[in-house]
């Protein structure tokens, strides 16, 4: 009787499946859209450096869709990773400056410590709040936005520009493709350049990828998201699930603020805000669900990357001014919820129509069991 | 027996609420007890106004308590928040301003007429929001992304990027004070507002339809409420709500500014409805608790400003304050404070049986 019941919990694969639809319509899109770009705007997306431009001015927004999905897989939210972003780039700055004599690497690594640092007392700080104190998420995160975002201004109202030769070095390093590039009118090849923070979200996006996926803990985070109280059931820690989601978001916003700092190489009171609500649109472009327990990591990548390619479209359109853009992402997020909710109606249609039929069998065995004991017994 | 459970359940939810307001006040009486001075002066326009710290916490409070108020009903009856309506306010306020305009002046018919107006128009946006929530069954707070995302930029596609200035008496009497009246007209828009609602509730079943809901949508529904309907309702009085608000903030500022007419509030609103007790997750709310929360809100602001703190510093202050708050009120805590309680109360019982 158990073992049958385990085969059924393991033949139960298709919803995952069917989430998966939903990252894969996303990337689907966003090669269409990009497709349709080369085909009718020209010009720069011809080039391939323009695919990797967008990886370089994104890399943060790319690394916090990762910090988003992982919390929202948990069900819960956490919208302080903009605030963090600030309060990252304005402590590394200041620091960094301060140690303006030094050689690059010591700074740099230390630099990335502080950023770390930051990012991990956050995640912290709101991972016990939400875990152990079983206060809203939503509501932590706002306090932890606010806190960041005041205490960035606290450290220096005045935007710091980095002057650290050694980190001005990190920030122009460019990792260079050879056999990839565009042929300028001179003949020669161009290669097309990255920044070392597009690595560094594509490694991101493996990694959590891999995690989410293959480790216990990955499953434990679908499972708690999916439903607590049969986790809980389960014997998985769910407290401690949740807290280490939080922790790693925190984390992750840190590691953001610093690749923000490599790609514009100035502490601003003002920088990455909203930044949150981007972050969280790209998650759900990407097919996770704030309700929990459904999500991946890449769909959340290639969700940031149809927001950029959008933000592209749009600056290089005629039609160049931000609030086209913000309707056009207005648009963009009505189609894909739209679009996610009638899949997900769909779904549990059907899912509890096979609950229902399934419970119906086993009602009837446990009840031919029943009488069988019944008989036995008298 | 049943009853005085209700009355105590009732009142542990003002509790945190109520402390903090207490802890505030009293903060501010041993500060500066000419926190709480409240004076009459005369106001440019020539009418005697009271002034004073208090009346510009009740006064600036004002937008907020009628936003929060409507999202309070919002979060009851679908377990999540509404984050567009400071966008929402942005396109009522410009709705308003092109009424006005189109009127070619500025009249108490014409600012009726463009009220009208503009809540209608709101009260459509706020609907696309109910329908994404309540037909599609999409979360509200993702629903509402969408506008949050494009609003603004559909009030600066209604406008365009001019700030319109706006000049005239009733602009004035809607925004600071009624000629002849000392009280600034906003609070009275607060108080007129709370008692619809208040009227609304004892009159209609919408309060207990709205608790039902948010507690428990499938049973709801099997008892013969329609969910979809109660949902719609809530986000519509949140539209009026909305509304009236954008109609104070202009008349407030004298002008229509698409980026910055009431922006962030709904973040505040949504720590106003948590702060006053409610569950985030919908059910069983208490209108005075949002009330309360927002006046907190507003309090602890303004105790900043008197402590001379910088503007732009505020947020980090406000943070902390917010975070001890719903500390305090969090389950976790109120469950060991209650078996504290519970402990020191057997042990008082025994002493007293052993004397």
């Amino acid at each position: 009787m158990f073992e049958k019941k385990n085969g059924a919990a393991l033949r139960t694969r298709e919803p995952l499946t069917d989430t998966q639809m939903l990252m894969f319509i996303s990337i689907g899109i966003f090669a269409a859209m990009y497709l349709a770009a080369v085909l009718f705007m020209g010009g720069g997306f011809r080039k391939p450096q323009m695919f990797f431009d967008l990886l370089n001015d994104n890399a943060a927004l790319i690394i916090i869709s990762c910090a988003l999905t992982i919390v929202m897989i948990t069900g819960g939210i956490n919208i302080s990773v903009g605030g963090v972003i600030g309060l990252t780039t304005m402590a590394c700055a200041i620091f960094v400056n301060s140690r303006s004599g030094e050689s690059g690497t010591v700074s740099i690594l230390l630099t990335l410590l502080l950023a770390l640092g930051i990012g991990l007392g956050f995640g912290v700080l709101q991972g016990f709040l939400v875990a152990r104190l079983e206060i809203q998420p939503f509501i932590v995160t706002l306090a932890g936005m606010f806190l960041a975002r005041g205490l960035t201004t606290i450290l220096s109202l005045e935007p710091v520009t980095v002057s650290h030769e050694g980190f001005q070095a990190l920030v122009e390093s460019r990792v260079k493709i050879p056999w990839l590039g565009y042929v300028a009118p001179n003949g020669n090849l161009i290669p097309a350049k990255i920044e070392i923070g597009a690595i560094v979200a594509i490694c991101v996006v493996i990694l959590m990828a891999l995690t989410l996926h293959n480790t216990r803990f990955g499953r434990n985070v679908y499972a708690v998201g999916g439903n607590p109280q049969s986790a809980l059931m389960l014997g998985i820690n769910v407290k401690r699930t949740v807290f280490w989601a939080y922790v790693i978001s925190g984390l992750l916003s840190g590691l953001a603020g610093f690749v923000f700092l490599m790609h514009k190489p100035a502490g601003n009171a003002s920088v990455a805000m909203r930044s949150e609500m981007d972050a969280i649109a790209a998650s759900i472009i990407g097919g996770t669900l704030l309700t929990g327990g459904v999500g991946n990591v890449i769909g959340s990548f290639f969700g940031a990357m149809i927001l950029a390619t959008i933000q592209k479209i749009i600056f290089l359109s005629p039609l160049n001014a931000s609030w086209w853009q913000d309707m056009a992402n207005g648009a963009m997020l009505c189609f894909f919820i739209l679009l996610q909710s009638l899949i997900l109606m769909r779904r549990n249609n059907s899912k509890t129509a096979g609950k229902l039929q399934k419970n119906l069998k086993i009602h009837k065995a446990d009840k031919t069991t029943e009488g069988k004991e019944e008989k036995h017994e008298t | 027996m049943s009853k005085k459970k209700n009355g105590s359940s009732g009142l542990g939810q003002l509790l945190i609420p109520l402390i903090a307001l207490g802890i505030l006040v009293l903060f501010n009486l041993f500060r500066d007890i000419s926190f709480f001075s409240i004076t009459m002066r005369v106001n440019n326009s020539g009418n005697i106004v009271l002034a004073g710290n208090l009346i510009s916490i009740i006064d600036n409070a004002s937008e907020l308590a009628i936003i929060a108020m409507g999202m309070t009903l919002v979060t009851a009856a679908c377990g999540g928040q509404d984050i567009s309506v400071g966008a929402v306010a942005a396109i009522s306020g410009a709705v308003l301003v092109k009424v006005l305009q189109g009127m070619g002046g500025i009249t108490p018919v014409s600012l009726l007429l463009g009220f009208l107006a503009a809540t209608l128009v709101t009260i459509l946006f706020k609907l696309f929001n109910g329908t994404l929530v309540a037909v599609f069954r999409i979360q509200p707070m993702i629903a509402t992304l969408i506008l949050f995302s494009c609003g603004r930029s559909i009030a600066y596609w209604i406008n365009g990027d001019a700030t319109p200035q706006l000049y005239a008496p009733i602009i004035d009497s809607i925004g600071k004070t009624i000629p002849g009246i000392p009280i600034p007209t906003p609070i009275f828009a607060v108080l007129l507002m709370g008692l619809l609602l208040i009227l609304l509730f004892r009159f209609t079943s919408l309060r207990l339809y709205t608790q039902s809901v948010g507690i428990n949508q499938g049973a709801a529904r099997l008892n013969g409420i329609n969910p979809t309907t109660v949902k719609l309702i809530s986000f519509v009085i949140l539209g009026v709500c909305v509304s009236i608000a954008a109609l104070l903030g202009v008349c407030r500022m004298h002008q229509l500014n698409h980026k910055n007419l009431l922006v962030d509030i709904e973040m505040d609103a949504i720590l106003a409805v948590a702060i006053g007790g409610n569950s985030l997750g919908g059910g069983k709310f208490k209108l005075i608790g949002s009330i309360l929360g927002a006046y907190i809100i507003q309090m602890l602001t303004t105790t900043l400003y008197a402590m001379n703190v910088n503007p732009v510093n505020i947020k980090a202050y406000k943070a902390i304050v917010i975070i001890l708050i719903v500390v305090a009120g969090s389950p976790v805590i109120k469950r060991g404070l209650t078996a504290l309680w519970k402990k020191l109360r057997t042990n008082k019982a025994q002493t007293e049986g052993v004397n």
